[in-house]
């Protein structure tokens, strides 16, 4: 899921502090599960906000919705009739809804409350690590299941690079050694001799390179937008 | 001019704190006037909306009352309530409202006259930091 946080609460207040009528609207999927952006944090943002703005002297009128996907144009119309009585939308979805908000309501303005961080995973309870970094051509299966783009901290397709110590990184020592786990998981599967293998450099067209990435299914495409 | 008067809210486990205050007031020890009670089945009920809706609405101060190390009926719900209390503390700075207007407190059920002693001791603090910035 993509795994994101709040941004400082003076730093949201100083994007809406012009408006009067603010909408704060949660997603009901990923930032809800990784408790950044779901309806409680609404509430949290919410409430924080009105106090923020108070001590300002300002008395804005902040209302609060939250639905279950800012990133599908069905959940998203539903907030077409509570939008058109406010000024601005603060949006405490990842990046990808304040972007449908936006493109769905081009005549309010749209702010962040959260920094969409990573593509990851609760670790812990609390705890959120990074796994994938979408690169677009998954090399999971050499790997024994773990990413050495995304969880190498040099991102190195022949590792070790040598730095790690007792299992951990050399960039920090909260961190795992994506190699050894590597290692460990080929280790277990009998699969060691697939690190004797020398990778040649990645094909790095299917990341980011080349701009914004589409996927186009014929199978399941209609020219009508929804 | 008359000596301001915090307004208190107190979130307190109907366990442990809660039978201190019955202890507290058989002993004939009275609680400060100005401290309002909330009894909730564990101090790990109290959500950090809570607390920020009670210091929105006009609370000087709001402090919650858990059980004794070890002695939450639910293993840890008076842990998770002094996490969220921290965070809390942490949202209220930021905001400028201040986080020592908050606090946790721990007792057990025979601590009668802590329970007093919390409640003056809260309420002491929050004098001297003044009315809520909220209702100046």
């Amino acid at each position: 899921m993509i795994i994101a946080e709040q941004k400082p609460i003076q730093e949201i207040k100083a994007m809406i502090a012009s408006y009067q009528k603010i909408l704060v609207v949660g997603c009901g999927t990923c930032v809800t599960v990784c408790m950044a952006g779901g309806e409680k944090e609404v509430g949290i943002i919410a409430t924080s906000l009105r106090m923020a703005l108070r001590l300002d002297g300002k008395k804005p009128e902040i209302t609060e919705d939250c639905i279950q996907r800012q990133c599908e144009w069905e959940f998203v119309d539903a907030l077409k009739d509570r939008i058109s009585k406010v000024d601005a939308i603060l949006s405490s979805a990842c990046g990808v809804g304040v972007q449908a908000l936006a493109e769905r309501f081009p005549d309010k303005p749209v702010y962040p409350a959260l920094n969409t961080t990573f593509m990851g995973m609760p670790e812990k309870h609390g705890l959120w690590i990074e796994t994938c970094r979408g690169c677009g051509s998954c090399e999971l299966g050499r790997f024994g299941g773990i990413c050495p783009i995304a969880r190498c901290s040099k991102g190195l397709l022949n590792g070790p690079c040598g730095g790690s110590q007792d299992g951990k990184c050399e960039v920090s020592k909260e961190m795992d050694c994506g190699w050894q786990l590597i290692y460990g998981r080929l280790k277990t599967l009998n699969q060691l001799d697939q690190v004797e293998e020398i990778l040649p450099p990645k094909d790095w067209s299917t990341d980011r390179d080349k701009g914004q990435r589409r996927i186009l299914r014929e199978d399941v495409y209609y020219e009508q937008t929804v | 001019m008359a000596e301001f008067e915090p307004k208190l809210i107190a979130f307190c486990c109907i366990n442990c704190p809660s039978s201190s205050v019955t202890v507290c007031e058989s002993m004939g020890m009275s609680i400060p006037t100005n401290v309002e009670v909330v009894r909730v089945p564990c101090t790990g009920r109290v959500d950090i909306l809570h607390l920020l809706k009670a210091i929105e609405s006009g609370a000087d101060g709001v402090y919650v009352a858990g059980c004794s190390d070890g002695n939450c009926q639910f293993t840890d719900g008076n842990v998770k309530a002094n996490r969220r209390i921290e965070r809390v503390k942490k949202l209220l700075d930021e905001i400028g409202v201040g986080g020592q207007r908050v606090e946790m407190y721990r007792m057990s059920a025979a601590m009668g006259p802590r329970f007093a002693e919390v409640a003056r001791e809260m309420t002491e603090r929050v004098r001297g930091l003044g009315p809520s910035p909220l209702r100046r």
